[in-house]
């Protein structure tokens, strides 16, 4: 139980750590929605089921359809 | 191992206020600073459930008729992170209207070139 | 420059936080109110899950100041982006013939879905916000699959709005009727864990699913091209 856990939280971080040095803007997005999609799932492991899905539909979803939309708008790679 | 046992929770959610503050603060694209403005949001809200939890609790909902109401896990932090997670996806779809803006009218998203013209 | 001072300063919140972090153990009861909502929020309220008790009926004015927030947003964002200098078109290349099928045929499947998400919001997990969020996906994925269909903007401002009026005209119901208090809870409780129970809770839940719903599809309508 303790080692599931610690592996997921290794995985987040390490996502988040990539969201930092990603040049390309539509990498970076995606690494936020694994941290997001991670945080949820740990939600449901401290037993609270309401904010884990209210985390996955907002966090998981929305947000990178927001995000994919400005990108598209303005510039892709970062200088 | 037992100081490990115990607070992972704490260790994770504290990682990700570390990165996103990095990433505000030194990073100079501001889709970028947004990015890191989400992370952000995400680590707060996991410390604040994961400050509420009480050992062998179960999920605070009485779906079958013979639950205990003695060992289960405290349900008003779980009512403000749901309150703060739509807010936080507010705040960004606003942040990003503005970034847009601000590309149409200078025609590049560097902090440091934006900040050189007056006018 | 500017990094040698940030990471001086990310240095000293991090020393600052690790010895807060020492003195708060991990799970262990710390507080007395959410003890005090958990034995008596069934026989008050009604309601079979906590959670949606406390954000509708005991914690209601917040609920009211999310709902504001949301509005302001949405308003914000249609005065921003409300100009149509369009500098040269993108060549958008239409989808293919199973993913339009396939969308169309998923459109009712998902806002049905969504609907019975917050329709239950005091009997199992979820509720308004929630399932809101699922029905704007819903709209977005029409207009990620089939090209050229928008939603009708009169409809979603309409429907925005009576979502809005709905809550508030309760809250002021409650005000004359009943405890004498803004948000009081009204109408007769019912039975527990059946499906007309709780008084006002499923009525603010159904008012709030569709506005968010109606209130994120109108935002991705305004953040994309008019092509």
């Amino acid at each position: 139980m303790i080692i599931v856990v610690s592996l997921l939280v290794i995985f987040m971080l390490i996502a988040a750590i990539s969201a930092v040095f990603f040049k390309d803007l539509l990498n970076a997005v995606i690494a936020a929605c694994m941290v997001s999609l991670i945080a949820s799932i740990l939600f449901y492991f401290l037993q609270a089921p309401d904010v884990a899905m209210a985390e996955a539909s907002i966090g998981a979803a929305l947000v990178a359809a927001i995000f994919i939309i400005a990108i598209r708008r303005t510039k892709r790679h970062e200088e | 191992m037992d100081f490990l046992s115990n607070n992972i929770y704490y260790i994770g959610a504290f990682g990700l206020i570390f990165i996103g503050l990095f990433i505000i603060l030194v990073k100079h694209n501001l889709i970028k600073v947004i990015i890191g403005i989400s992370i952000l949001d995400t680590g707060v809200n996991l410390f604040l459930i994961a400050v509420g939890y009480i050992n062998k609790g179960t999920a605070p909902i009485f779906s079958k008729p013979g639950l205990d109401a003695k060992n289960m896990v405290d349900p008003v932090p779980q009512a403000l992170v749901l309150t703060a997670i739509v807010i936080g996806v507010a705040i960004l779809a606003l942040a990003l209207s503005l970034a847009i803006r601000l590309y149409q009218h200078y025609g590049t998203l560097d902090l440091r070139k934006i900040k050189e013209q007056r006018w | 420059m500017r990094k040698i001072i940030s990471i001086i300063l990310l240095a000293i919140i991090f020393i600052g936080i690790i010895l807060t972090l020492c003195k708060i153990p991990f799970g262990i009861h710390k507080t007395k109110v959410g003890q005090y909502y958990i034995d008596k929020g069934r026989e008050e309220t009604g309601a079979v899950n906590i959670v949606t008790s406390v954000v509708v009926n005991y914690r209601g004015f917040d609920t009211l100041g999310e709902v504001t927030i949301l509005f302001l947003v949405a308003i914000g964002l249609g005065a921003v982006l409300s100009n149509f200098k369009e500098k040269g078109k993108r060549k958008i290349e239409p989808a293919s013939l199973i993913l339009q099928t396939g969308c169309r045929f998923l459109f009712p499947l998902i806002l049905l879905f969504g609907a019975y998400i917050f329709i239950h919001g005091h009997l199992t997990p979820g509720g308004g916000f929630q399932g809101g969020a699922i029905i704007a996906s819903a709209f977005l994925l029409i207009y990620l699959g089939c090209h050229g269909k928008k939603i009708n903007e009169v409809a979603s401002k309409t429907t925005e709005s009576i979502g809005g009026l709905v809550f508030i005209v309760i809250g002021l119901i409650g005000l004359t009727v009943g405890g004498h208090y803004f948000l009081s809870n009204f109408m007769p409780k019912g039975q527990i864990n059946t499906l007309f129970s709780a008084g006002i809770i499923p009525i603010i839940y159904i008012a709030i699913g569709f506005k968010v719903g109606s209130e994120l599809a109108g935002v991705i309508d305004n953040l994309m091209e008019k092509s």
